[in-house]
């Protein structure tokens, strides 16, 4: 059975790694549901987090073979159970409808959202939350014309405690020998 | 966590010298003990070429005439001597051309450095002269590639490219150079990399996992061991032959571990795989207890998964972690090289002699050699094969000799009936079924090997993809023996359109050039044969004349390879006509 699957991707800060890593996924036909890069606590750590919608027989061997690659240090996948994350959206709208009516500013408050920037000819509206949420403010807010909309892929810290650098002692270790 | 994204680095300062980035390739290379590489100069590598112009009391570089044979020769080179490949080639196409024998010497894991010239680092981006992003177009292709833009980088990059082709699981590294990195100048010293940030190359071996490896083997009654190309790269040959003799298990090879142990061997029972042994396929279903060593359950070995050895408990020993699981599940896996962990599982294993398990392997040998075996290599009627060829062989060199293979039914027939005494032995292309292999590869495990005796066992298609070659064979004067087992047809495409396409034949039929005229324009001693009378004494002169020689033997056109799993069927369902 298919189920959605977080990996969390930890390698060198280098040029080309995207394209290493991504390589990963088109030579097994995958489809990446949404993918972000940033730095991670350890310093020259990047990290990758990928949502993929896929079996976990097919995920295990996707995250080892991704361990493979020299610069990839640590590769871990989670089901939903096992992270806490958020994706943030950003909604364009035209500033009219916050001033005139009222009702566009009520909905932004109950969804949790927020004013991030009121220009005169539009206001942009910031949203943190689940897919879902981000849609259903989506449906409310499309009466009032959506200018422009964009949403970020998810970051995703995961509930295990055992640290990213013990990890990568262990590593560090194993690779002396 | 600072010493993560570098290499480790001694503390000792070394002197530095004060050179050009070309010469630091070159020193680069001297100082991983490089003495050959083969390659195909052009504007973006001049340079170095210039360089290894000045150096060749110290590296012999053979000039190819495609850059594809560069590449297979290098894993030629590689192969028959345990050392890294070395090849060179410009930038765009001198690079693309790389790129099929790259893929190769990725999924056969051979060690292999790339060196290929890149536009000045100014012009990247700018569709200029003979520009391509090798690194992109190689990436799935390489263990590792890196684009060297700064002189200063070369040292440290080829010393850490050297170490990832070797350590590990072995598989080849592109280092592309950018122009102005080889004409810039840069305070040079080299220092070996042992070690690459996480990269873990020889796991150590859990003592545990051995543990329960040993009590699955010593419960077993029908124990099994398949054997692959990790026995050869981690030089566990004697390991393995101890482990078999004392507990003895059958071992069948897959044909990239084949000649790691002998094949007259009386526990070596055979081939497994799609043309591979009636028994050792058969048996992979009856066993209890299967031990694969150093293979990764390629499908041309397994058939249909589904039906795959369901009965047995797999104990897998493979040093790759992305192998364990990927295509059978295993009950105990062993992570590890093979040679250690044969050290530490040979004490613990009881001594056994298994005869009547052994026995029923006789028994499937015995039906074999009266249906397939004996008809393809002691024929007395009829036209030649290439068994009888192969046969032949066998009673010239004894067992000797390297032999190398290009791809398709000639390939399996030299697997299958070839005698091979010592490792290292059997050189082909068995991942990516590569055809033009043979040619270049022989010519590179004969400079990797030159005390022996290398014979290029050919197709006729195979070998008019990288017939130019024999140009190698003329301008070095290396001594090869060129086997072509002429069927005029694209031989295993056309055995399956006979049995899976009612023999629709589409284009596969070959009207081929005169290969004796062909071998002769390039100075190649040239005999045809096709009368089993003349057969033995061909062969005879091949092996004795001195320097190259290119044996034509024209075999049945329609002969078929036997036994044979067909596509999509399980290893039980093997036909043996
Ligand atoms: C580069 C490449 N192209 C196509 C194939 C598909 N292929 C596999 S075997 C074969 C026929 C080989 O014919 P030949 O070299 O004459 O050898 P034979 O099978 O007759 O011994 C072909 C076309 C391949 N393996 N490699």
């Amino acid at each position: 059975m298919k189920k959605t699957f977080t990996l969390s991707v930890f390698t060198d800060n280098k040029a080309g790694l995207l394209h290493r890593v991504t390589t990963g996924f088109t030579k097994r036909s995958i489809n990446i549901e949404s993918l972000t890069v940033s730095e991670s606590e350890v310093a020259g750590i990047h990290r990758y987090t990928i949502v993929v919608n896929l079996e976990e027989a097919q995920v295990k061997k996707l995250v080892t073979a991704l361990e493979k690659q020299i610069e990839v240090h640590k590769a871990f996948y989670h089901g939903e159970e096992n992270i806490v994350y958020q994706e943030i959206a950003l909604y364009k709208i035209p500033s009219g409808v916050i001033t005139h009516g009222g009702l566009a500013e009520k909905i932004v408050r109950q969804h949790g959202a927020r004013m991030l920037a009121a220009e005169p000819e539009f206001t942009v509206i910031e949203k943190t939350g689940y897919q879902n949420e981000i849609e259903a403010l989506y449906k409310e807010l499309e009466p009032f014309r959506i200018l422009e909309f964009v949403r970020s892929g998810r970051v995703a810290i995961t509930k295990p405690m055992k640290e990213l650098k013990e990890y990568l002692e262990e590593l560090e270790l194993a690779a002396g020998n | 966590m600072d010493t993560l994204t570098k290499t480790k680095s001694s503390a000792k300062a070394k002197k530095t010298v004060r050179m050009a980035g070309a010469a630091a390739v070159v020193q680069s290379l001297i100082a991983e003990g490089v003495d050959l590489m083969f390659g195909y100069p052009g504007g973006a590598i001049m340079p170095v070429y210039d360089e290894l112009y000045k150096s060749q009391d110290k590296i012999n570089h053979v000039l190819v005439r495609h850059e594809e044979g560069a590449t297979h020769a290098a894993q030629g080179y590689a192969r028959a001597s345990g050392r890294v490949g070395v090849c060179i080639a410009t930038s765009g196409p001198g690079a693309t051309n790389l790129v099929t024998g790259i893929a190769d010497a990725m999924i056969d894991s051979t060690p292999m450095v790339c060196i290929t010239g890149q536009v000045p680092k100014h012009l990247l981006g700018s569709d200029a002269f003979q520009e391509c992003d090798i690194i992109g177009i190689t990436m799935p292709v390489t263990k590792w590639n890196y684009q060297i833009t700064e002189a200063a980088e070369i040292p440290e990059i080829f010393a850490k490219a050297f170490y990832i082709a070797k350590s590990g699981r072995p598989g080849p590294v592109v280092i592309d150079i950018t122009k102005n990195a080889q004409f810039d100048d840069l305070d040079f010293v080299y220092e070996k990399c042992t070690k690459v940030g996480s990269y873990v190359a020889r796991p150590t071996v859990n003592q545990e996992q051995v543990e329960a490896a040993a009590e699955l083997i010593n419960e077993a009654k029908r124990p099994y061991i398949l054997f692959g190309q990790g026995i050869i790269l981690s030089g566990a040959e004697a390991e393995l032959t101890d482990l078999v003799e004392k507990t003895g298990i059958p071992a069948a090879w897959t044909i990239m571990g084949l000649s790691a142990m002998p094949t007259d061997h009386p526990l070596n029972v055979g081939m497994l795989g799609m043309h591979g042994n009636y028994g050792p396929n058969i048996m992979t279903n009856e066993c209890d207890v299967l031990i694969a060593i150093g293979m990764r359950f390629d499908d041309r070995v397994t058939g249909n998964l589904a039906k795959y050895a369901k009965q047995a408990k797999v104990i897998h020993i493979e040093i790759d972690p992305a192998e364990i699981d990927k295509n059978v599940k295993t009950e105990v896996a062993v992570l590890g090289d093979a040679k250690d962990v044969l050290k530490a599982l040979l004490p613990l294993v009881n001594k056994n002699t298994h005869t009547d398990w052994h026995k029923r392997f006789k028994e499937c040998d015995k039906l074999e050699y009266e249906k397939v075996i004996q008809k393809e290599t002691e024929p007395t009627e009829g036209a030649l094969t290439m068994g009888e060829a192969i046969r032949g062989v066998n009673e010239l060199t004894n067992g000797d000799a390297i032999i190398v293979t290009d791809v398709g039914q000639h390939q399996m027939i030299a697997c299958r009936y070839a005698h091979f005494n010592s490792t290292k032995s059997n050189i082909t292309s068995g991942g990516l079924g590569t055809m033009g292999f043979c040619l270049p590869a022989a010519i590179g495990a004969k400079m990797g090997a030159p005390e022996r005796d290398v014979i290029a066992v050919v197709g006729d298609g195979g070998i008019q993809m990288t017939i130019q070659e024999l140009g190698v064979i003329l301008q070095t004067g290396v001594n090869i023996k060129i086997l072509l087992l002429n069927n005029e047809f694209l031989g295993m495409v056309r055995q399956w359109q006979q049995l899976f396409f009612d023999k629709r034949y589409a284009s596969t039929e070959m009207v081929n050039p005169d290969f004796q005229l062909l071998a002769q324009a390039y100075g190649i001693k040239a005999k045809r044969v096709s009368e089993r009378a003349d057969l033995s004494d061909a062969l005879k002169e091949m092996m004795e004349h001195e320097g190259s020689f290119f044996l034509e033997v024209m075999v049945g056109k329609e002969n078929n390879v036997f036994p044979m799993v067909p596509s999509g069927a399980g290893v039980g369902d093997i036909r043996l006509e």
